[in-house]
C-alpha cells in the first residue's frame, strides 16, 4: 500500500525532473503559482494577438503621414531586439543560479538583465522620438495609431520586467523571501521571456515583413 | 520499490546532477548546464542576424523576393519563438500541462485573430 502511494507521487513528477522541489500539496501535483502564471501568459496571448492582428489590419492606412517604409530604422530595431534576446540569456542564467542557492550570481544576473531590458526601452523611447520628430504622431493616421498602442503595450511590459526584477534583487538582498526562492525568480523569468517571445512576434510581422 | 526507481532523467545531454541539492528535496533535480543555453542563444543571435539581413536581400539579389523573404521569415520567427518556449522557458523540461495551457492560450489567439483578419478581407489579394 505504502508503495503505491509512493508510485503515484513518483508519477506526479514523472515529467517533472526539473522545476520542482518538493511534491506540492496541490490536487495536480504541481505549484499553484507556476500554473497561475502559465494560465496569465496564455491569457497574454490574446491580449497582443488583438494588438498586432489590429496593426496587421491598419499598417498601410497613413494618408495623413509617413507609412512603415518611411520612417523605420531596420538596423536599430535589429539591435534592440538582439539586447532584448540576450536578456533572456541573462535571465535563464539567473533562474539557474538560484536553483543552484547562489545568490551572489543570482543577484548579479538579474541586474544585468534589467539593465539590457532598460537599454531596450531607451532604444524604444529613442525610436518613438525620432517617429514623432518625422511627423507620425499617436493620432496622425490609424497606422501610427496601431504602432504606438502595440509597442507601447510591449514597452510597459518591460517596463513592469524591469520594475519586477529589480525589486527581486532588493528582496533577495534583504533575504525576505517568505517562500522558494528559485521558484520565485523562475515565475519572474517567464514572464520575462513572455516579453521577449512577444517581441520575436513583433520584430517579424511588424517591422521585417514588407508592408 | 524505491522513490528513485519511477523518475526518468531528462532526455539531454548536458544536464546535471546536484546530488546534494536533490538529496535535500528528497529527488534528484536535473538542471542544463549554463553553457547549453549559451548555445542556445546563439544560434537564436544567429536567426535574428539572418531575419534582418533579409532587409538587404531586394538589394544584393537584384528583385522582388517578397514570395521567399515573407515565408522565410514566418518559418524563422516561428523557430525563435519556440526555441525560446520550450527551452528557455522551460516548457521542455517541465510538466506537459504547463504546455497545454500555454498553447491552447496560443493557438486559441491565431484563430481568434485569424478569423478577425478574415472578417475585414485582410487576406484578399
Amino acid at each position: 500500500m505504502a508503495d503505491i502511494a509512493v508510485h503515484d507521487v513518483d508519477h506526479a513528477h514523472e515529467h517533472d525532473g526539473y522545476d520542482d522541489h518538493v511534491p506540492h500539496a496541490t490536487s495536480t501535483g504541481l505549484s499553484n503559482n507556476k500554473l497561475a502564471m502559465w494560465l496569465f501568459l496564455g491569457s497574454e496571448c490574446l491580449l497582443f494577438g488583438g494588438l498586432i492582428s489590429t496593426y496587421m489590419l491598419y499598417r498601410g492606412r497613413h494618408e495623413n503621414g509617413p507609412g512603415p517604409d518611411q520612417i523605420f530604422d531596420i538596423p536599430l530595431t535589429s539591435v534592440s531586439s538582439f539586447i532584448l534576446l540576450m536578456s533572456s540569456l541573462t535571465m535563464v542564467l539567473a533562474v539557474n543560479s538560484a536553483k543552484r542557492k547562489d545568490s551572489r550570481n543570482t543577484n548579479l544576473w538579474l541586474v544585468v538583465t534589467a539593465l539590457l531590458g532598460a537599454l531596450f526601452v531607451g532604444g524604444q523611447v529613442y525610436e518613438f522620438t525620432a517617429f514623432y520628430n518625422e511627423g507620425l504622431g499617436f493620432t496622425t493616421s490609424l497606422f501610427g495609431s496601431s504602432f504606438y498602442t502595440l509597442t507601447g503595450f510591449h514597452g510597459v511590459h518591460v517596463t513592469l520586467g524591469i520594475i519586477m526584477l529589480l525589486v527581486l534583487v532588493a528582496i533577495s538582498r534583504r533575504d525576505r523571501f517568505t517562500g522558494d526562492k528559485a521558484e520565485v525568480v523562475e515565475l519572474v523569468g517567464l514572464y520575462w521571456h513572455f516579453v521577449d517571445v512577444v517581441w520575436v512576434i513583433i520584430f517579424t510581422l511588424v517591422y521585417l515583413i514588407p508592408s | 520499490m524505491s522513490t528513485t526507481e519511477h523518475i526518468e532523467p531528462v532526455e539531454h545531454s548536458e544536464v546535471v546532477e546536484h546530488g546534494a541539492h536533490g538529496a535535500h528535496h528528497g529527488h534528484d533535480e536535473h538542471v542544463p548546464q549554463d553553457s547549453y543555453f549559451i548555445r542556445i542563444a546563439l544560434i537564436l543571435a544567429f536567426v535574428t542576424a539572418l531575419e534582418t539581413s533579409t532587409y538587404w536581400w531586394g538589394d544584393w539579389f537584384d528583385g522582388n523576393l517578397d514570395r521567399v523573404v515573407v515565408p522565410a521569415l514566418l518559418i524563422m520567427m516561428a523557430i525563435k519563438f519556440v526555441m525560446i518556449a520550450s527551452i528557455f522557458m522551460h516548457l521542455k523540461f517541465d510538466n506537459r500541462l504547463f504546455s497545454w495551457v500555454f498553447y491552447t492560450g496560443l493557438f486559441l489567439a491565431i484563430f481568434v485573430y485569424i478569423v478577425f483578419l478574415a472578417t475585414f478581407q485582410f487576406f484578399r489579394s
